[in-house]
């Protein structure tokens, strides 16, 4: 049995959280985002003592894919959800909210094909959390499990923690560092104050792109002046426009 | 003192928004809005845990950033954050000595001419989610009535949270948590991305905001989502 989340120390948990992705071996494999969320699939099915784990890319137009799995088996139950078109990792993203599903034999008939094929394939319980910030989605962390049952409130806080991380990674591009430790992030997800979120939606429109890529340039201003987020974040507020990518 | 006409009048309004298809950040909003007013303080504001425990800012009565940022620094510090560790209320009428108790808290809130802070938990069974906090001009304490009706309408807060299904299904609070607090920026979101269109301050965007989900009968975050994600929602907002 794991131990309660302790409400005092929130950096702690998530550099714990960090700890377990960055002691997946890199395996000479190339650092790309998508050998990230693959180590963060087997960090998170290690952890929290599930059958398997994947992510999946979606966006407006439906799914775009199944991007990395902890095993084939994983990729399968990913695929399917995309096969059948419905399930709780599409219901996760639509609804931009967290669907767990600790027993697929009780899921009130939300998604008839999935769950029989689901059962079919095995699976007992599936948990999706999305990966979002605020209306900036990318798809889906799904956690898979062979036997019923929910996940406690330390797992829960975890499997939150790693779609956090699966967030930030699809944002930043190259997560890693040279010996594949993950890039220590200019804004943790636990920086959720309301002025970096107003931001981005000003430098969305100041320079007329998306408000994911508005996101991204605030990042990367900030890491490339040595400025914490925050005041990057209140110079928007107070009138400063970022370099557009022209003048940058 | 609280009279019973006006009390009555903030349930009645309270309960006709708590309807099958309302918006949490919305309802949050209107209910911090009602208990600055029952109370005569400040600044109401509301937090939520997300699932690793953290207090989040999720609403509050007013848009001035000084206050925003006094409800903001409590997920390390203050009485919000007390309140939600030990599951009671905390009440404080004299920040002008509780520098030792809260060192980063206590001196911002002189700081931004806030001398007092009532503090109640949202409770759910035998957990807290978050915490109402109300911050008050003067060193006076809230009588024993206003307090009873602000610890009433912070458990409405939470009744909103997580609906009735949450009876039938543990997960659901967390679902529901989740939910809120991205939609909290969501709606950040949209309000910077109108405030910067139309040339209007940030709480005048929200203003905007609310008024067209209002006008449309649309859902706030809903259409904040819109605002950000599709060009043709935006230039159909316009100023007040």
């Amino acid at each position: 049995m794991s131990a309660p989340v302790d409400p005092q120390d929130p950096h702690r948990f998530y550099a714990d959280v960090r700890a377990t992705i960055d002691a997946v071996p890199v395996d000479g494999q190339p650092r790309t985002v998508t050998t990230t969320l693959e180590r963060i699939c087997h960090a998170a099915t290690r952890r929290l003592e599930l059958m398997g784990s994947a992510v999946n890319l979606i966006s407006a137009g439906g799914p775009d894919g199944v991007v990395a799995s902890s095993s084939p088996r994983a990729r399968e139950l990913a695929e399917l959800e995309f096969t059948v078109g419905e399930g709780p990792g599409i219901q996760a993203f639509r609804s931009r909210r967290p669907v767990l599903v600790a027993d697929l034999t009780r899921s009130d008939g939300r998604w008839p094909g999935y769950t029989s094929a689901a059962q079919s394939a095995d699976l007992a319980a599936v948990f999706a959390f999305p990966l979002h910030i605020g209306a900036v989605g990318f798809g889906v962390l799904e956690l898979y499990a062979d036997a019923p049952g929910a996940l406690d409130r330390d797992q829960t806080a975890t499997a939150v923690t790693y779609a956090q991380i699966g967030t930030e990674t699809l944002l930043d591009g190259e997560a890693t560092t040279a010996d594949g430790q993950l890039v220590p992030s200019l804004a943790t997800a636990l920086d959720y104050r309301s002025e970096i979120a107003q931001a981005q939606g000003m430098v969305m429109i100041d320079l007329g792109i998306s408000v994911s890529e508005a996101l991204v340039r605030l990042r990367t201003h900030a890491f490339t002046h040595e400025e914490p987020l925050i005041s990057v974040a209140r110079k928007v507020i107070d009138g400063y426009v970022l370099p557009g990518h022209d003048d940058a | 003192m609280i009279s019973t006409n006006q009390l009555a009048d903030v349930f009645v309004e309270v309960a006709d928004t708590l309807v099958d298809d309302f918006d949490l950040v919305d309802f949050l909003h209107n209910l911090a809005v009602h208990a600055a007013d029952v109370t005569g303080t400040s600044a109401v504001g509301l937090m939520l845990t997300d699932p690793t425990g953290t207090l989040r800012f999720m609403a509050a009565s007013t848009a001035d950033a000084r206050l925003l940022e006094l409800f903001q620094l409590q997920h390390s510090e203050g009485p919000c954050l007390d309140c939600y560790r030990i599951g009671e209320q905390v009440h404080d009428t004299d920040l002008g000595s509780a520098a030792d108790r809260w060192p980063t808290f206590a001196p911002r809130a002189l700081a931004a001419d806030v001398h007092s802070v009532h503090t109640f938990p949202l409770r759910l069974r035998d957990r807290i989610i978050g915490a109402l906090n109300t911050f008050g001009p003067e060193p006076v304490a809230l009588d024993a009535d206003t307090i009873r009706v602000v610890q009433a309408l912070a458990d409405v807060a939470t009744i909103a949270i997580i609906q009735e299904r949450a009876l039938s299904r543990a997960d659901i609070l967390t679902e529901q948590l989740q939910f809120a607090l991205n939609s909290r920026i969501v709606i950040e979101q949209a309000k910077g991305a109108i405030s910067r269109a139309l040339g209007v301050s940030v709480g005048d965007a929200f203003n905007v905001l609310r008024d067209h989900a209002r006008r449309n009968q649309l859902r706030l975050t809903d259409l904040a989502h819109d605002v950000v994600t599709n060009t043709d929602t935006m230039s159909s907002l316009k100023p007040r």
